[in-house]
């Protein structure tokens, strides 16, 4: 019994979700609802957990889905790069599960909360499937699973405006899913083969055809969409800040971060880094938008008054740190960004957490919302204060480190890489901007009656708003776990390149 | 003590203590704590020895969050009594941010002096911003929070500017020890820009005009004490007897004098004083010999004493009435007797006065540029001394306490108050008459008479003419005027100077100015100011949501791009 579960691991780690997603929306129950897809993301984590361990003893895993061998059949395939990946989706479902009991009750009406746990469910099931599988279109069918349910949590949304929110990420997603699959159909049309480890060794022969660089071409693009890099950001600020708050909370922890996770697994396992960055320009397009992205979406985030919308907006921002580190190449660089992804989510899904705890008290997260909450509400601000320290990246917090470990690798660029850590020092000063301005409405600013009467969020919301604020300072304060999973990463994907 | 551990490091009383004055409700028992804290904090560097290091691995590197010398050990003792008279003097504050505001900033400036890398010394650097900006902020106006984050954003830069600098040090070297840095490289550069941020530098130095009378009574204590010594300590140990230093320290002496001079709010006149006294410091680290550390670290020492307690006498007026421009005060020696004498004490200490402490101090520097044949120098800080006995020794006290009365008729402050500022002046006095005391403190062997002939003689020369001087401006009404004004300082060449000359320039190159003039204010305020709003405001271009066409667009525009680079 045992070693058949430990020998199918892999397949359990995505079919769980999305086998008990059904089963959570037949319960209808709101309670038996959640208690089910909580135990499911216990059991998810387990698995995870698992992989993971046996990935950094025995090295990369391969799994034959129902016993077809790659790569004529689906080969699940777990390396040091998507292991940790897995680690972080299901540790962020366990987290959010465990917020959303009472944030679901307050913020979606009745009869939906099973619908939206099974939404959510599939929603994960997909992102899992994503950074799972080793075979090229079945990453665009879990795409497709993971964007179509988020687009109905985001539509979840008590204002009326998360439909149109829902709508225009529902186009642009589409695109850009559509963009992924044009480019993944023509690198079929000329290799045959649809496996990643397949394709790699199949590429090189016909590198050289327009019909190849097309298909990059398109695949950046269409996985740039679903990262929202800039120009492409702009469904993001309203999908997460018009979304409930446990699905916005998810999202932003995850989403992008398993976009750009297949933006660098393209880049790096199927096409390779000689090809991408020796044959095509990627790096100069990529670090110009990466930087400018930084910029825009940190001035943008000063000016926002919704809460939400200066966190998204954050997120675009760092989005450009994590892509810059990517495009750097190297594998101080490639480290760097994997790096920030883990750290972002952590940091991002610490604030969005307790956007959700005051979103609860007040009904909105406006920034008048934060007016004297240093007072009637200790704790939940002071997770903010620690999430807000990791965004500015002060010491003892996840965000030094990834800005630490940044600005090491452009320190090996020469003058290119003295102008990454002018972006980067001047992103961490427009991200004092837009954290300690919160920080002051909330400690020295007088509520008015609405907010005079407000009570600290309840004892359930914080745990996982904490839990979330002391993984920050533990990454800030003893990284070793979490950078050695980033460099094993970027080793990984260096190395399986020719 | 041979067994160093994190919980005894001199600064963990400090943050331990701010982290549970947070949940005192009680105000006796939060106020014996945070008087506890500094006594504490010195006692456990009585039982540290010189040239013990506690190492620590960290993401890959030792680091050494506490090493002792003799420099960090003058520091560290000067800021437990610091932090003593300034939590003395808050006490009766009732809002528990400033107080763990405070006790964090007093701990990191602790913690900064005893860092023996540059990663410990940024971690500590980065705290002290962001505690100290509460101090400004507890002040509750509009002013204070927009000055306040003026405040933050400069202070971030420069700890920014370190840790890039710190970083561009370690690729290069493989160490991040905090030794002697130097100029030789880029990175010395960087690091020096950043020190000179928070030390004040001419053209770096606003943000102490600005905010420290812009914080509260008892914050503007705490800020005097900490911020800019920290970074003459780091000076002092990055770069002694760097040249450049010199000529920095002699402009930073000569131009606050003639702001301090004119100034009408007198806790910006203190803030004038204090870069001036800076520069001291920084040309004593710039000359470099022994005498003129030793001189620059005794005036860090005498500096924080009885700047702080001439802060404390000013906050104490501004407490009881309410008002800090020398037009609006005069008179109040009958209402408040005992803080008058003790702002004598401070002000006859910052203008050496012998038998006051700062006498003991800014020979050593004066006598060390002499020494190294820098005759200029010396004139220029000789200058200088006449001058803060003329704006922080007569022009404080006369206006305050004498002069005109205002009929303002305000008592002493409360209790606590009194005492702390009467601990800050005994100190004064006490070093004044036993130098040897703080000598024996100092990083090098003294061998420096303070009280010979020429040194009493000259000073008191030079006080008694200074005093002359300002009688005969008095009388003949030719001094500055005491105006309600505002005063130009050199944030005036960005925020007036230099769009006004190049439209002037520009009037004279073209004959239609007036069209012009409105075509740049409109590009002024339309374009930049507005600029930024229309496009980053939240109904802005960038921060909209866009019609899904105009996405659709940027994506075919962008993949055009994509397929044109690859392409060709």
């Amino acid at each position: 019994m045992m070693s058949a579960i430990f020998a199918n691991l892999p397949a359990l780690q995505v079919i769980l979700p999305l086998l008990f997603a059904p089963i959570c929306f037949l319960l209808r129950k709101r309670g038996a609802a959640w208690l089910l897809a909580f135990c499911v993301s216990l059991c998810t984590f387990a698995v995870s957990i698992a992989l993971f361990m046996q990935v950094s003893a025995a090295g990369p895993l391969s799994y034959a889905m129902g016993g077809w061998d790659p790569p004529w059949g689906i080969e699940y395939r777990v390396d040091s790069f998507n292991a940790p990946f897995l680690v972080l989706l299901s540790l962020m479902f366990c987290v959010t599960l465990a917020f959303s009991y009472k944030s679901v009750e307050k913020e979606i009406v009745q009869p939906r909360h099973a619908l939206f746990y099974s939404a959510f469910m599939l929603c994960v099931a997909g992102l899992l499937g994503i950074v799972i599988t080793g075979d090229a279109f079945n990453v665009f069918v879990f795409l497709e699973i993971s964007s179509l349910s988020s687009y109905i949590l985001i539509s979840f949304g008590k204002d009326r405006r998360a439909l149109t929110a829902a709508f225009q990420y529902l186009i642009m997603g589409t695109i850009g899913a559509t963009f992924l699959l044009i480019g993944i159909g023509f690198i079929y049309m000329m290799t045959g083969t649809l496996n990643m480890a397949d394709l790699a060794v199949r590429l090189p022969s016909v590198m050289d055809t327009h019909t190849v660089r097309a298909a990059f071409a398109f695949i950046i693009v269409g996985m740039s969409i679903k990262v929202a890099l800039f120009p492409l950001h702009v469904w993001l600020p309203n999908a997460y800040g018009y979304a409930p708050s446990a699905a916005s909370v998810f999202l932003a922890a995850t989403s992008t971060k398993v976009s750009l996770y297949v933006l660098i697994r393209f880049t790096f396992t199927v096409f390779g880094a000689g090809f991408a960055f020796g044959a095509m320009p990627l790096q100069p397009i990529l670090l110009v938008l990466a930087v400018t992205a930084v910029f825009v979406g940190s001035l943008s985030a000063i000016f926002q008054t919704n809460i939400k919308h200066v966190l998204a907006y954050s997120s675009v921002a760092q989005i450009g740190y994590m892509v810059i580190g990517f495009a750097l190449a190297s594998h101080a660089g490639l480290s760097a960004g994997i790096l920030h992804m883990f750290n972002h989510a952590v940091m991002k899904g610490c604030l969005f957490l307790v956007a959700g705890c005051v979103f609860y008290r007040f009904r909105s997260a406006r920034i008048e919302d934060f007016r004297g909450l240093g007072k009637t509400m200790p704790w939940t601000m002071g997770a903010f204060v620690v999430g807000g320290l990791g965004l500015i990246g002060m010491p003892l917090t996840a965000g030094f480190v990834s800005k630490w470990y940044l600005i090491m690798a452009a320190l090996d660029h020469g003058f290119v890489g003295f102008l990454i850590i002018a972006a980067v020092l001047a992103g961490s000063l427009l991200a004092v901007a837009y954290v300690w301005r919160i920080v002051e409405v909330a400690y020295f600013q007088a509520p008015d009656e609405v907010h005079e009467n407000g009570k600290e969020a309840p004892f359930i919301l914080l745990v996982p708003a904490w839990f979330m604020a002391l993984l920050t300072l533990y990454i800030g304060i003893d990284p070793s776990l979490v950078v050695g999973a980033a460099e094993s990463a970027a080793l990984s994907l260096l190395g399986s390149t020719p | 003590m041979t067994d160093l551990s994190l919980l005894t490091l001199p600064f963990m009383p400090f943050f331990i203590a701010a982290l549970a004055v947070m949940f005192i409700a009680s105000s006796s028992v939060r106020s014996a704590l945070m008087l506890a804290v500094p006594i504490a904090s010195g006692f456990l560097l009585l039982q540290e020895q010189s040239g013990v290091a506690l190492t620590m691995p960290f993401m890959g590197y030792e680091l050494v969050p506490f090493r002792t010398d003799k420099l960090s050990f003058l520091f560290g003792y000067l800021f437990c009594i610091a932090s003593f008279i300034a939590i003395l003097f808050s006490l009766h504050v009732k809002d528990r941010v400033q107080h763990t505001a405070g006790l964090f900033y007093a701990g990191s400036a602790v913690g900064a002096v005893f860092a023996g890398d540059l990663l410990s010394l940024f971690f500590f650097w980065e705290v002290m911003t962001v505690s100290s900006v509460f101090l400004i902020w507890a002040r509750q106006t509009d002013g204070a929070f927009r000055c306040g984050m003026r405040y933050l954003i400069i202070q971030v830069a420069s700890g920014l500017l370190l840790l890039a600098g710190a970083l561009m040090i370690l690729h290069s070297t493989g160490s991040l020890a905090f030794n002697e840095i130097g100029l030789e490289s880029q990175a010395g550069y960087v690091i020096l820009l950043a020190f000179g941020i928070k030390a004040a530098f001419p053209l770096l130095h606003n943000w102490v005009i600005d905010s420290y009378p812009q914080s509260t009574v008892t914050g503007a204590v705490f800020l005097c004490c900490f911020t800019t010594k920290v970074a003459v300590y780091a000076l002092a140990r990055g770069y002694a007897g760097a040249d450049i230093l010199i000529y920095i320290g002699a402009v930073m002496v000569i131009f606050p004098i003639f702001y301090a001079v004119i100034e009408n709010d007198l806790r910006r006149v203190l803030s004038y004083s204090m870069i001036s006294k800076v520069g001291f410091m920084v040309c004593g680290i710039g000359i470099g010999t022994e005498l003129a550390i030793n001189g620059a670290v005794a005036t860090a020492f005498n500096h924080v004493i009885y700047k702080s307690l001439l802060f404390m006498s000013m906050g104490s007026v501004l407490h009881m009435t309410g008002r800090i421009r020398a037009s609006d005060l005069g008179g109040l020696y009958k209402s408040m007797p005992l803080t008058t004498i003790l702002c004598v004490i401070g002000a006859a200490s910052i203008s050496a006065v012998p038998l006051f402490g700062g006498f003991v101090s800014k020979g050593m520097i004066l006598t060390a540029a002499l020494d190294q044949k820098l005759d200029f120098v010396w004139l220029c800080l000789l200058f200088a001394s006449a001058g803060t006995f003329y704006y922080a020794g007569i022009k404080i006290c006369y206006f305050t306490f004498f002069g005109q009365d205002s009929g303002l008729r305000a008592a002493d402050p409360p209790k606590h108050m009194l005492l702390a500022m009467g601990l800050a002046a005994a100190m004064c006095v006490f070093i004044g008459l036993y130098p040897a005391l703080l000598f024996g403190l100092l990083p090098f062997e003294v061998d420096y008479i303070v009280y010979d002939t020429t040194h009493v003689l000259a000073q008191l020369q030079l006080l008694a003419f200074v005093g002359l001087g300002f009688v005969w401006l008095k009388i003949s009404k030719l001094g500055p005027p005491d105006l309600r004004s505002v005063n130009l300082d050199v944030d005036w060449i960005y925020r007036k100077f230099l769009p006004e000359s190049i439209r002037c320039a520009l009037g004279l190159l073209i004959a239609d100015y007036g069209r012009l003039k409105r075509f740049f204010c409109d590009l002024f305020h339309q374009y930049i100011m507005g600029g930024l709003i229309r496009h980053h405001g939240p109904h802005g271009i960038l921060a909209r949501a866009w019609p899904i066409g105009s996405m659709v667009l940027w994506v075919a525009v962008l993949l055009f791009f994509y397929l044109i680079f690859y392409y060709f």
